[in-house]
């Protein structure tokens, strides 16, 4: 250790638990494995791979299609998602990691609004969504990128903004004189009082 | 488990998944899993115009939770296996009943 070149990369008290020697690249450089990539889906790919193993007898697996939840998200890490959520809002962005409950985290996000032939976007960054919220999510096709049909045009964001926070809450009101309607009759809505679109 | 299993057999089916908040989804179904999650690809969607959102994406994945009606096709839907299918898994958990 002591003939090792002094490592600035580390912090004092911390020393690298392999010595490294110059020219070497770092092993602490490279980023961390995303948490998604240790899944079980990806463990069991691995086992299928080649012969198994010599040592103690594997343990039993549980049937793959388990995992198609965690397949499925795994596909479309890293691509440009369109995600829909429960109160309505369409977020487009970049799938980075993801959980077995379908909590996302997605990078450089845009909120995207859209009211009678306008549409607007808003800038939002990192967003972590708990799974519950999600409606659903889609795959954008790279080839029709940001394709917006005919009748609606871009717009400025307060006046798409104000527009929709009108258009909201006019529908909040209809929503709510349709389901008083309803109680009264005995019914009961599937989404009680929550306006989704 | 029997209808995850029913939907299995729909794989690469055309089916039209409508939502709970009223879109209709056309697509190839390429997945579904133990929540009834589903994926479908080459999507078009019923009434695009009013859902604009949707012009651009090629594959969708639906949370379960959100479904109302998946619309299947009828030729393929094996109906006295699906019936028997159910009959059996009735019989199964009156047995695990009465053993519990």
């Amino acid at each position: 250790m002591a003939n090792l070149p002094p490592s600035s990369t580390h912090a004092p008290g911390y020393p690298p638990a392999i010595p490294m020697r110059p020219g070497e690249p770092n092993p602490f450089d490279q980023p961390p494995q995303p948490q998604h990539m240790m899944n079980p889906m990806m463990m069991q790919q691995q086992q299928q791979q080649g012969p198994p193993p010599p040592g103690p007898p594997s343990i039993p697996q549980l049937p793959p299609q388990m995992f198609t939840t965690a397949a499925q998200l795994l596909d479309l890490t890293d691509k440009k998602l369109m995600v829909v959520l429960r109160d309505g809002r369409k977020l487009i962005g970049v799938l980075r990691s993801w959980d077995q409950f379908g909590n996302l985290v997605m990078q450089d996000t845009v909120e995207r609004l859209f009211v009678q032939g306008l549409y607007a976007d808003i800038e939002r960054g990192l967003f972590l969504v708990r799974g519950e919220n999600v409606s659903l999510l889609g795959e954008i096709d790279l080839d029709k990128d940001d394709y917006i049909p005919e009748p609606y045009q871009l717009a400025p964001v307060e006046k798409v903004f104000a527009l929709k926070k009108a258009e909201d809450a006019e529908r909040k009101m209809a929503d709510g004189r349709k389901h008083k309607r309803l109680a009264a009759e005995g019914f009961e809505g599937e989404h009680a009082g929550e306006a989704i679109l | 488990m029997l209808f995850f299993s029913f939907f299995k057999t729909l794989v690469n089916h055309e089916v039209t998944v409508e939502l709970k908040n009223d879109i209709s989804i056309r697509g190839t179904l390429k997945s579904v899993d133990q929540y009834l999650n589903i994926k479908l690809d080459d999507i078009s969607v019923v009434e695009e115009m009013k859902y604009p959102h949707l012009s651009s994406v090629k594959n969708v994945f639906i949370r379960g939770s959100v479904v109302r009606y998946v619309h299947l096709p009828a030729a393929a839907v094996d109906t006295p296996l699906l019936e028997d299918a159910t009959r059996r898994e009735a019989s199964q958990a009156v047995a695990k009943a009465k053993q519990g």
